[in-house]
C-alpha cells in the first residue's frame, strides 16, 4: 500500500472491515445490502422506478396522452365497453392515470439524476477549494454560502424559476445551479478533518503539488461524504420538481410529471379523489425509496458505524 | 455579553448583504427587466421612457446602490400591479404567514418530541419501529399532497373544514395540520438520535443508581440535554417550513407571505418578490438568532462569543 493511492487503501480497509475474502467488489456491496431490510427495499424501490422511466413505454397499458371524452373522470377500476381496463380511473380528459404515473417517472428519474450531478459536482469544487486553501478565501466563500443559505431552498428555486420561465431543462439546470450550496459546506468540513491526516501530511513529504494532493488525495477521501449527501439530494430535488410543477412553475403539459398530475387533481378535488391520491402515492414511494437507499448508504460508507451493525 | 451581540449584528449585516446581492441578480436572470413588464404594444420610446421612469437605463452597479439604499429605509419601490408600495403589501401579508408557522411549529413539536422520547425508550422495540417508519413517510410525502388529502377527507368527504381563506379561525386548522406534520416527521427521528445519545451518557447513569425515577430522569437529565441537538434541527427546520408554507398556503389559498410570492411571481411584480424574499431570509437570520440565544439559556457551558 503506498501513500500516494487513498483509493487503494480505502478499498483495502473495506474489505478487511467488513467482507469475506475473494468476492468481486460488487459482490461483496450486494451481500452486505441484503442483510439490510432498509437497504433492500430502497434497492428495490429505486430500481423499480428507475426501470420504469426507462422502459415505461413497453409496461404502460395505455397511451399516457391519449384523450377520450367518453371515459371522463372514471373511477379506479373502470373497464370501457372494448374490455380496456383501467386500475386507477381516468382524468379529466379520459387518460389513463397509471400510464401517466409510469410516464411521469421518466421526469422524476431525470430531474433528480442530472440536477444532482451538477449540483454535487459544483458543491463538491466548493467546497474542496474553501476547505483547502483556507484562509480569507474559505471566509468569503463561506459567507456567501451562509448569506445563500439563509433563503429556504424551495422559494430561491420558486423565485428563480419564475423570472426565468419554465420547461424541463431550465428546470433541471435551475435545481443543479442552486443545489450545490448545500454540499458546499458539508464537504468542506470534511476537507479540513481530511486536510489534517498522516498521509496528505505524507504525499507533501513526498514533494508532491497542492494541486495533486487536492484532487488525488484529499478529494477521494471525501466523495463518500458527498455521495450520501446525493443521495438524500435526490429526494429532495424530485419533491422540489412535483412542487414546482403544481405551482406551475416548472414542468409544461404536455409533458407528463407528476406535480401536474396533482395540479389537474386539485381542480377536480371535490369529485375525483383518484386524481390526487395516486400521483401523490407515487411521489411518497419514490422518495421514500431513495430516503431509504441513502440511510443505508450512510451506514455501509461510514465504516464506525458497519462495524457495530 | 456585549461582544456577542456586536459580532452577531456583524455577521447579520454581511448575510444580508450577500442576500441582497442575490435577490438583485435572480431578478436581472430573466435579461431585460422592462421587455418583461411592458406591454406588448408599447413603441421603442415609450420602452425607453419606461426604462428611464424604472431606473434601469443607469448602470447595474449604481441600479444595485439604489435598490439597497432604498431597501434599507424600507422603501422597496412601488408594485407595478397593486401600485402601492410593495413593503406595505409584505407587511400585510406577514402575519398571516407567522401565524400559520408558530402554528404548524407548536403541531410539529407537541407531536415529534413525545413520539421522539417514546420511540428513543423502547428502542428497537414495535413502536420504534412505527413512530420510525411513520418519519420516514412524512419526511418523504410532498407537503401539499398531504394538504390535498386532508381537503379531500375533512373538507370534501367530512364537511368540517373550509377549503380555503382565512376568514375563520378553523380555516387555520387544515393548513398549519398540514406543515406540523411534516415538522413533526423531521423532529421526532432527530429527537430519537440526541435522546439516544444522552440516554448513554455517564450522568444518565448516576441519576438512575442514585434511584431516582424514570420520569425524573427523562425529564430532568436526559431531556435537557437532547434539547440542544433537538433546537438546531428545529432552526434548520425552519428552512424547510417557511419554504413549504409557501407551496401550502397556495393550496389553502392562506393570506400569507408565500402566497403573495407566487401571485406577485406569475404576473412578474418583481419588486414584492423582492421584498418578499428579502423578509423570508430576515426571518429565517433572525429566527436562527434568537435560536443561538436560547441555547445559552439552556446550556450554561455555552458562552456568549
Amino acid at each position: 500500500m503506498t501513500v500516494d493511492k487513498p483509493r487503494d487503501q480505502q478499498a483495502n480497509n473495506f474489505a478487511i472491515a467488513a467482507m469475506p475474502p475473494r468476492r468481486s467488489a460488487p459482490l461483496q456491496v450486494l451481500s452486505i445490502l441484503f442483510k439490510s431490510p432498509v437497504g433492500v427495499a430502497g434497492s428495490l424501490i429505486v430500481s423499480v422506478v428507475v426501470l420504469l422511466a426507462i422502459f415505461g413505454p413497453l409496461v404502460s397499458p395505455h397511451d399516457p396522452l391519449n384523450r377520450n371524452i367518453r371515459s371522463r373522470f372514471k373511477p379506479p377500476g373502470f373497464v370501457d365497453p372494448s374490455g380496456n381496463v383501467y386500475s386507477l380511473g381516468n382524468d379529466q380528459l379520459g387518460r389513463d392515470i397509471l400510464s401517466r404515473i409510469i410516464a411521469g417517472s421518466r421526469v422524476s428519474v431525470l430531474v433528480g439524476v442530472v440536477s444532482v450531478l451538477i449540483s454535487g459536482t459544483i458543491g463538491v469544487i466548493y467546497g474542496l477549494i474553501s476547505g483547502f486553501i483556507g484562509g480569507i478565501l474559505d471566509s468569503v466563500l463561506m459567507r456567501i454560502v451562509d448569506g445563500l443559505l439563509s433563503i429556504p431552498f424551495i422559494i430561491l428555486v420558486i423565485a428563480i424559476s419564475g423570472v426565468v420561465g419554465a420547461g424541463l431543462s431550465t428546470l433541471i439546470l435551475i435545481l443543479g445551479f442552486t443545489g450545490w450550496i448545500t454540499y458546499a459546506r458539508v464537504i468542506r468540513g470534511e476537507v479540513l478533518k481530511v486536510r489534517e491526516m498522516d498521509y496528505v501530511m505524507a504525499a507533501y513529504a513526498l514533494g508532491q503539488s497542492r494541486l495533486k494532493v487536492m484532487f488525488l488525495h484529499i478529494l477521494p477521501n471525501v466523495v463518500a461524504s458527498a455521495i450520501v449527501l446525493a443521495a438524500v439530494q435526490v429526494g429532495v430535488t424530485i419533491l422540489a420538481e412535483s412542487s414546482l410543477s403544481f405551482l406551475g412553475l416548472g414542468v409544461k403539459p404536455p409533458t407528463v410529471t407528476w406535480g401536474l398530475m396533482l395540479s389537474d387533481g386539485r381542480q377536480y378535488i371535490n369529485s375525483a379523489w383518484w386524481m390526487t391520491l395516486y400521483p401523490g402515492i407515487a411521489i411518497t414511494i419514490t422518495v421514500l425509496g431513495v430516503v431509504f437507499l441513502g440511510d443505508w448508504l450512510r451506514d455501509f460508507l461510514d465504516p464506525n458505524v458497519r462495524g457495530r451493525a | 455579553m456585549r461582544g456577542f451581540f456586536i459580532s452577531r449584528m456583524v455577521q447579520l449585516v454581511v448575510t444580508m448583504f450577500i442576500v441582497s446581492v442575490v435577490v438583485f441578480f435572480i431578478l436581472r436572470l430573466s435579461g431585460d427587466p422592462i421587455l418583461v413588464v411592458a406591454p406588448d404594444f408599447f413603441s421603442e420610446e415609450q420602452i425607453e421612457q419606461m426604462r428611464k421612469f424604472w431606473g434601469f437605463d443607469r448602470p447595474i452597479g449604481e441600479q444595485y446602490l439604489n435598490f439597497v439604499t432604498k431597501a434599507i429605509t424600507g422603501n422597496f419601490g412601488t408594485s407595478y400591479l397593486a401600485k402601492r408600495p410593495a413593503m406595505e403589501l409584505v407587511f400585510e401579508r406577514l402575519g398571516y404567514s407567522w401565524m400559520l408557522a408558530a402554528a404548524a411549529a407548536a403541531i410539529g413539536l407537541t407531536i415529534a418530541v413525545p413520539l421522539g422520547i417514546l420511540s428513543a425508550l423502547k428502542r428497537n422495540s414495535f413502536i420504534d419501529l412505527i413512530i420510525t417508519s411513520l418519519s420516514s413517510l412524512g419526511t418523504a410525502m410532498p407537503s401539499f399532497w398531504l394538504g390535498l388529502m386532508l381537503i379531500i377527507v375533512f373538507s370534501v368527504h367530512l364537511g368540517l373544514l373550509p377549503v380555503f381563506g382565512a376568514q375563520e379561525p378553523k380555516a387555520l386548522i387544515l393548513p398549519s395540520a398540514t406543515l406540523g406534520v411534516g415538522m413533526a416527521a423531521r423532529l421526532s427521528r432527530m429527537t430519537r438520535s440526541a435522546m439516544l445519545e444522552v440516554l448513554n451518557q455517564d450522568y444518565v447513569r448516576t441519576a438512575r443508581s442514585k434511584g431516582l425515577m424514570q420520569k425524573t430522569v427523562i425529564i430532568r437529565h436526559a431531556l435537557r440535554n437532547a434539547l440542544i441537538p433537538i433546537v438546531t434541527v428545529f432552526g434548520l427546520q425552519l428552512g424547510w417550513l417557511l419554504g413549504g408554507s409557501v407551496v401550502v398556503e397556495s393550496v389553502f389559498s392562506w393570506p400569507g407571505l408565500g402566497r403573495l410570492m407566487i401571485d406577485s411571481i406569475s404576473v412578474r411584480d418583481n419588486t414584492v418578490v423582492q421584498a418578499g424574499l428579502l423578509f423570508f431570509a430576515l426571518s429565517f437570520i433572525l429566527i436562527n438568532y434568537a435560536i443561538d440565544v436560547i441555547y445559552i439559556i439552556l446550556d450554561p457551558r455555552i458562552k456568549f462569543q
